[in-house]
């Protein structure tokens, strides 16, 4: 640990720092710094920071628990923590520098072996990359509540604790371990329609009833009247339509509806469904965060360094450690895994400036709306503010980033021999490769689209859901028996789920409750 | 903004969610253990350190999309020689094209390893195994000791001067030598003066003055402190009591143990040891193997190699008898020996056998262990009937006051039960269920 805790000889006019050691002084000389450039330069807009310096025993804590500094108790958390540790320590994986939490204040984590210089990339990073995205992002807007998420989590951990106390610790775990199965399910994908009051109900009733009076005409009176619709049930669709059927957010039916379920069961589905959205548009938004929390650190490390505040040689420790976070290797690289989030967000954030700035008449013709329009800022917070990953590389991602990664997209159906290439960096791919990524990042495409359908509450109550298929790709088999038995018992009776490709049912699985949830 | 310093926090956040890990998997965890224990040597038997256990229990399910069936779509960077319509050979393997996005996590993940504490793999290693209080505790003089005060003396370091014992022994000189005490002279010089300033009484003032000449000399002559005084404090190194145990591992090598014989033997023994060291600080094994004739060995000629020959017991008695009197003094050592034979032993060596127990090494030891090994098939009862010779003699040792028990293992499974049985027990209780 480099850390001194002495004051630090006072730099020269201008500098930041010299040398790599920091102290709490100088992290508030280099915040202040950061926020002249970020707030006033980049135009940022920030929740308040709150930065706590970590030590890395500490830094695999916060991993166990999703970075968040409350979490309730449950046996799967330990063993992600027995995983990073075993890696942390094997020497097979380095920790983060930092860690953000999408709340208000925003806790920003450092660790403390970090240099002065990592420091300074850090706080840009985090607490001003990261943290304009979470306030300004629409997906977070909609879905999470910055102020109320620690309190809710202190709830969510007491709540639990208390279950443990009164219905026994194994009972308890047992029930996360069936809610936790189905957690990737546990999300409303869209807002929910809101059920209507009465003014409104009687408006609607009202406009109907002039719209009828309006269109009347008593021929229609002598129309003969034609066969009642064929294989329509009434009842059936009025089942379903009470319950709220199809419901894709598994959890939620499951909290509202289950019958065998106690009040604190149903009150557990919530938290961990709950969590669950919390973290949805986190997964929606990967490359855009990371992108925009990168070129944030970027603009900013630079301007610090023209503006003489940090030494040239803290610009070459930062440019060393930029580089190798926005790496891309290629696809026949070993270490290839997959798109960088991180090299693809920050290239398509750069390709934005240079359009803004200085387009080609390709920019111009793709994109009309923002070719040349100077204010690249203004275009970037605009992105930022509007667009999650899907929809922002339909949208942005530029023809000539796609000569620059070289991206080609591969087509691989199980039933032939070979692979496919089916578009390249060229005129005619542009538009295929586009749209190709964009799906990629579709987090709603990801997840398999698993909805339950049917439930007879009368007869003999088995739960019916379906998953549709796309492309053809099945769920894997022996995972989807355990997740539907986990079902089963939270559900208490039986549980089917068909894969279904079109109108063809290619897969049944059934299960059936074990012992029941005390 | 606010700066927080969280270092200082207590740390283990985590530490709840481990053991609750370590609880869910304990099943699972508890074959891995012995499993890694086995593949170890003796003395690294307890260590810690990775443990892999099979995924299935500590699994978390979910639904995501497997592999095979359906087309897949890839985007992928670097694009060097294809152009638009190239087919490519799938790679073997099967995912597609570099697998950009292969399974998602929890898919092929078939083992998870981690490294247990040393604590917790000894006790999942000796789960609900009561250790029998059977510790004799020795004065030893060598290499462990600790500094007690001793009083004091009057020489030493600086460092250990005791100020108020040496003040106490210089207060005491002062009083005897009658050493004037500053103020007692202050006194007498203000008295002078008052007396010369009157000028009334010469005589008076001269013998004053006289006197405090005197006095004045005095105190040159007696020393506030003198060397007499100082008293240094004392510590004297005082033998720590050490409770050691020597372990001796006897084991029949010849021609009718097989491997399966020894691994069972091998087990018994690292469950020995264990259960020594978590009891004594030093422990200290020695390894006889025996045919016709005993000779010690290192731990891997012990296990490893093999012998020819008949089967003498006694030898190795014997010569556990002589290394004792060597090496282990049986007032200085807790002896502890587990003998492993598949009872094989010459007729005429049984009585032999059974005198060298009796009369050298049970009283020597704290505690003799016998363990019969057999073949792996034997369905239990039958083969138990079937008494062995040497059995049958040492049978007759057994008895509640002696420290001695016999146990006959047929099974890698049963070796840990034996053991527990063995050990739940108090020594001096009788052996033989």
């Amino acid at each position: 640990m480099s850390l001194s805790r002495r004051r630090s000889a006072p730099p020269p006019p201008g500098l930041l720092f010299e040398g790599a050691d920091w102290d709490f002084d100088m992290l508030s000389r280099i915040y202040a710094a950061v926020e002249e450039v970020g707030l006033e330069e980049l135009g940022l807009d920030i929740y308040p920071n709150q930065i706590e310096v970590i030590t890395s025993e500490q830094m695999l804590d916060a991993y166990a628990s999703t970075g968040m500094p409350l979490f309730y108790k449950h046996w799967s958390f330990g063993k992600q923590f027995l995983r990073n540790e075993t890696l942390y320590r094997k020497g097979w994986q380095s920790l983060a520098y930092e860690i953000v939490i999408n709340s208000s204040p925003c806790i920003v984590y450092i660790m403390e072996q970090n240099t002065a210089t990592m420091q300074t990339l850090v706080l840009a990073h985090a607490a001003f990359g990261h943290n304009h995205f979470f306030k300004n992002n629409y997906v977070f807007r909609q879905w999470t509540d910055a102020d109320g998420i620690h309190d809710y989590l202190a709830f969510a951990k007491a709540y639990i604790a208390s279950c443990e106390e009164r219905h026994g610790a194994d009972n308890v775990e047992r029930f996360i371990d069936a809610a936790h199965a189905l957690m990737s399910h546990g999300i409303h994908r869209s807002p929910r329609r809101q059920p209507m009051d009465l003014a409104s109900e009687q408006r609607r009733e009202r406009e109907r009833r002039e719209h009828g009076e309006r269109l009347f005409n008593d021929l229609w009176r002598t129309v003969p009247e034609g066969r009642k619709r064929a294989g329509a049930r009434p009842e059936e669709e009025r089942r379903r339509a009470l319950l709220g059927l199809p419901e894709e957010n598994v959890l939620y039916f499951l909290e509202k509806v289950a019958p065998r379920l106690q009040p604190w069961q149903r009150e557990i589905l919530r938290i961990v469904r709950l969590i669950a959205q919390y973290f949805y548009p986190q997964r929606q938004t990967k490359v855009m965060n990371e992108g925009c929390a990168t070129y944030t650190h970027h603009r900013i490390m630079g301007r610090l360094h023209e503006t003489g505040r940090i030494t040239d040689g803290a610009f070459l420790e930062f440019l060393h450690s930029h580089t190798s976070v926005v790496m891309q290797p290629e696809f026949d690289d070993r270490r290839y895994g997959g798109l960088n989030p991180y090299a693809l967000g920050f290239a398509m954030m750069e390709d934005i400036e240079r359009i803004c700035v200085a387009p080609t008449d390709e920019d111009r013709h793709w994109f009309p709306d923002i070719a040349g329009k100077g204010d690249h800022m203004a275009v970037l917070r605009d992105a930022w503010a509007n667009y999650r990953d899907e929809s922002f590389v339909s949208q942005f991602l530029s023809p000539h980033l796609i000569r620059k990664l070289r991206l080609f997209r591969l087509v691989d159906d199980a039933r032939a021999d070979e692979v496919v290439v089916s578009a390249i960096h060229d005129e005619r791919g542009y538009r295929d490769i586009r749209r190709a990524l964009g799906r990629h990042y579709d987090v709603s495409r990801q997840d398999p689209n698993i909805q339950v359908v049917d439930v007879d509450l009368a007869g003999d109550r088995q739960l019916l859901l379906r998953h549709e298929m796309v492309d053809g790709i099945r769920l894997e088999p022996g995972d989807a028996s355990r997740v539907l038995q986990h079902l089963a018992d939270l559900w208490g009776y039986g549980v089917r789920l068909v894969e279904v490709e079109g109108d063809a049912i290619r897969a049944t699985h059934d299960a059936q409750p074990r012992r029941p949830f005390m | 903004m606010h700066i927080i310093d969280r270092r200082l926090d207590p740390g283990g956040k985590s530490l709840a969610n481990r053991q609750r890990f370590i609880r869910r998997a304990r099943g699972l965890l508890r074959q891995a253990v012995r499993d890694a224990a086995s593949s170890r040597a003796i003395r690294e038997v307890g260590d810690g350190g990775a443990v892999s256990i099979p995924a299935g229990d500590v699994h978390e399910p979910s639904f995501h999309a497997g592999s095979g069936a359906g087309t897949r779509d890839h985007v992928l960077p670097g694009n060097k020689t294809y152009s638009a319509g190239d087919r490519i050979q799938r790679p073997p393997g099967g995912q597609g094209g570099g697998g950009s996005d292969g399974s998602p996590d929890g898919e092929g993940e078939d083992s998870f390893a981690f490294v247990l504490s040393r604590e917790e793999f000894l006790d999942l290693f000796l789960e609900d195994l009561e250790l029998p209080n059977m510790a004799k505790r020795q004065i030893m003089g060598e290499d462990k000791e600790r500094r007690v005060p001793a009083g004091f003396r009057t020489t030493g370091s600086p460092a250990a001067l005791s100020v108020s014992r040496t003040l106490r022994r210089s207060l005491s000189r002062r009083i005897a030598l009658k050493r004037p005490s500053p103020a007692e002279l202050d006194a007498l010089r203000h008295e002078l003066e008052i007396l010369e300033r009157s000028g009334s009484d010469v005589a008076a003032a001269e013998a004053l003055r006289e006197r405090i000449g005197r006095l004045e000399k005095r105190l040159l002559v007696v020393p506030f402190i003198d060397p007499v005084d100082l008293r240094f404090r004392r510590l004297d190194a005082v033998p720590e009591p050490v409770a050691r145990a020597a372990m001796f591992c006897l084991m029949d090598v010849s021609g009718s143990m097989d491997e399966h014989m020894k691994d069972l033997a091998k087990r018994f023994f690292s469950l020995l040891y264990l259960f020594l060291t978590k009891r004594y600080k030093r422990v200290e094994i020695v390894f006889i193997r025996h045919t016709h004739e005993a000779k010690e060995v290192d731990e891997e000629t012990f296990f490893k190699s093999r012998e020819s020959g008949g089967t003498v017991v006694s030898s190795a008695l014997k010569e556990m008898a002589r290394i004792a009197a060597q090496r282990f003094p049986a007032d200085q050592w807790n002896i502890y020996a587990a003998q492993a034979s598949d009872g094989d032993n010459m007729s005429s060596d049984n009585a032999l056998a059974i005198e060298l127990l009796r009369d050298t090494i049970l009283p020597m030891s704290q505690y003799y262990a016998y363990l019969e090994v057999g073949r792996g098939t034997s369905d239990g009862i039958g083969w138990v009937r079937q008494e062995t010779g040497l059995w049958r003699a040492y049978e007759r040792l057994v008895s509640p006051n002696v420290p001695m028990s016999m146990r006959k293992v047929g099974d890698r499974r049963d070796i840990y039960p034996v053991f527990r049985e063995l050990f739940e027990k108090k020594a001096t209780t009788k052996g033989k269920s």
